[in-house]
């Protein structure tokens, strides 16, 4: 049985960039107990020798031409950030 | 049971009614039943712009062409097969017109800059969108309980929940806002709310509508799935949505025709393991009854079994939660949506926008002061995201994380594929497959909200079909002794769409 302990969902929390409050933390190390105990049950199934299904359509290769279609303009998209500067989005200093 | 679309359809061409009266009844009814909190957002100015847009082409048409038949054949060719009818979208569709939120709080005042697929289509058919409905944030959920802008009540009793999670368009179809919404489902999310309050809700195949412009889940099970009163509806609907735009790649060549005539004798499988343990006894009793009436219309209906449903709900967690994960990368408070510590407009102060007076969006407001970059992703993603969503990011990236994606991901997509291959041995002997739509009637609100497996476990009917990219229907069949309603589901092959809904059509019950 797999063990959750809150450093494990710290870490969790670090690699899906939620900054998660120490509530939070404690609160889903138990719920992520429970879910993982529950969808461990898969490891009793024997799948030896079958292919993983990715997606179910069986199509492959959906060609289009290589048309620029102008839905939406620089200009709306831009509009959407929450912050932006000579037309560009804006966001704190990286390096 | 007759459609309603052309019903309204002939009174419009008729003149009986106009696209205006038809606005005008559709956004009365919205306000009557504001208190179950089905529409986020409403549209009078722009649907009664529209409408009178809509009435003013058909007075012209009616002055160019003298007759009757003709006339109609304009009216259906020029304005659309959806001429003047009003309708809902779940707000997960980007929609031009209103905002599109997924019942969010990082995408609360977010506004589409295009319309998804589907929206174009029945707009271009003369449909008219007068709002936006309510779901779980992101599709998260079951209950639309996890809405940042509140919970959604149930049609037919207001102290259970509307299912979810496109329980908002559900409810504005039981309780007649609108002839036909706009739902998706991606494990149980059109079916368990049709089911709940008595409407017809559809998953059609995986690849038949296009899903370009709707907020995405899970890619490999998401679906665009309409609701409406009866059968004949939804096949208009999904002549109407079926086929490629050249945006949505897993879609197949339009393959969907509507079957007339009564549906041929038909081999069924009643699948035994949705009706054993866990399930309520008078849902068991509807979906045998529901057997009993294909027996009596000459059907043979024999009962099968699906030995890989119990491992159905893993599989469809450890799939859906990872590709969640990687889904929902893209908010991140820098190209859009919420950024922690930017003051955005609080939706109190915007008219036709609708929240609970206990809802997130009214109750909690960015107080973060976020710095750096990192700071910017974290508080902006933990302040946007409900908890549910929360949970499964986690999830998704547990599953997906080194050391234990091969034990869990990659074991579930192997899973998967014997869940596929023992659906596929049933279709070589049997036509269609039945069973309930969820183990049980409507709960109360509340009841599920703290145990989110238990929250799972009411999906275990409908994710199979899901994870197969099966098509499968909600189609209501009475209900209990309390009155609340219960839904079957009819499962079918790969693009078997049409034939379901003939046989679903000779079902009905009035």
């Amino acid at each position: 049985m797999m063990k959750i302990t809150n450093d494990d969902v710290a870490h969790l929390a670090t690699l899906s960039q939620i900054a998660l409050t120490d509530e939070e933390t404690a609160a889903l190390a138990i719920d992520l107990k429970s879910i993982i105990k529950y969808i461990e049950q898969l490891s009793e199934l024997d799948t030896t020798g079958v292919e993983p299904t990715y997606q179910v359509t069986g199509l492959s290769n959906i060609w289009r031409e290589d048309d620029i279609e102008k839905q939406v303009s620089r200009e709306e998209l831009l509009a959407l950030a929450p912050d932006q500067k000579n037309n560009q989005v804006k966001v704190p200093k990286v390096l | 049971m007759n459609s309603e679309i052309l019903e309204i359809r002939s009174r419009i061409v008729s003149g009986e009614t106009t696209a205006r009266a038809e606005i005008e009844k559709a956004l009365a009814a919205a306000k009557e039943h504001e208190d179950l909190h089905a529409l986020l957002e409403i549209l009078p100015e722009y649907a009664l712009n529209r409408a009178d847009k809509i009435d003013a082409q058909i007075t012209e048409l009616r002055k160019k062409i003298t007759n009757p038949d003709q006339f109609k054949e304009a009216v259906v060719t020029e304005v659309g097969r959806l001429v003047g009818m009003p309708y809902v979208a779940k707000d997960n569709f980007m929609t031009k017109q209103s905002h599109t939120t997924a019942a969010s709080k990082i995408l609360e005042n977010f506004e589409s800059p295009l319309d998804a697929t589907a929206i174009e289509k029945l707009n271009n058919e003369g449909a008219i969108l007068i709002g936006k409905a309510n779901l779980d944030a992101f599709a998260n959920g079951g209950s639309t309980e996890n809405s940042a802008f509140g919970a959604t009540r149930n049609a037919v009793d207001s102290s259970r929940v509307a299912g979810g999670t496109s329980g908002g368009s559900a409810v504005a179809i039981a309780k007649n806002i609108v002839p036909f919404a706009l739902g998706s489902d991606t494990g149980a999310s059109v079916r368990q709310p049709a089911s709940f309050n008595g409407v017809v809700g559809y998953k059609p195949t995986y690849g038949m509508i296009s899903r370009y412009g709707v907020v995405e889940f899970s890619s490999s099970t998401d679906v665009v799935g309409p609701l409406t009163h009866t059968v004949a509806d939804m096949e208009i609907l999904c002549e109407i949505l079926a086929g490629r735009d050249g945006r949505d790649s897993t879609l197949h060549e339009n393959y969907f025709e509507v079957e007339g005539g009564k549906p041929d004798k038909l081999k069924v499988g009643l699948i035994r393991d949705l009706i054993g343990e866990g399930i309520d006894p008078e849902v068991r009793q509807n979906t045998l009854g529901f057997a009993e009436k294909l027996r009596t219309q000459g059907h043979t209906v024999t009962e099968v079994d699906l030995s890989m449903n119990k491992y159905a709900l893993a599989i469809y967690y450890i799939v859906t939660a990872a590709e969640l994960s990687s889904n929902l990368a893209c908010f991140d408070g820098i190209r859009y949506g919420r950024r922690a510590g930017v003051p955005d407009e609080p939706i109190a102060n915007q008219p036709n926008r609708f929240a609970t007076p206990d809802s997130q969006v009214l109750t909690e407001t960015s107080t973060s002061d976020a710095k750096t970059l990192d700071d910017i992703y974290g508080k902006s993603r933990n302040e946007g995201f409900m908890s549910e969503n929360k949970r499964r990011i986690m999830i998704g990236t547990f599953v997906l994380s080194s050391g234990y994606f091969d034990a869990y991901y990659l074991q579930a997509q192997k899973a998967r594929t014997l869940l596929i291959r023992e659906f596929d041995k049933l279709f070589a002997d049997y036509d269609f497959l039945i069973g309930p739509v969820a183990p049980t009637p409507a709960y109360k609100l509340g009841e599920n909200i703290n145990d989110s497996l238990k929250m799972y476990l009411s999906d275990i009917m409908t994710v199979p079909a899901s994870l197969a990219g099966l098509p499968a229907i909600s189609l209501p069949n009475g209900s209990n002794k309390e009155g609340l309603p219960i839904g079957v589901q009819i499962i079918g092959p790969m693009k078997s769409d049409a034939k379901l809904l003939n046989l679903a059509k000779s079902m009905e019950t009035e």
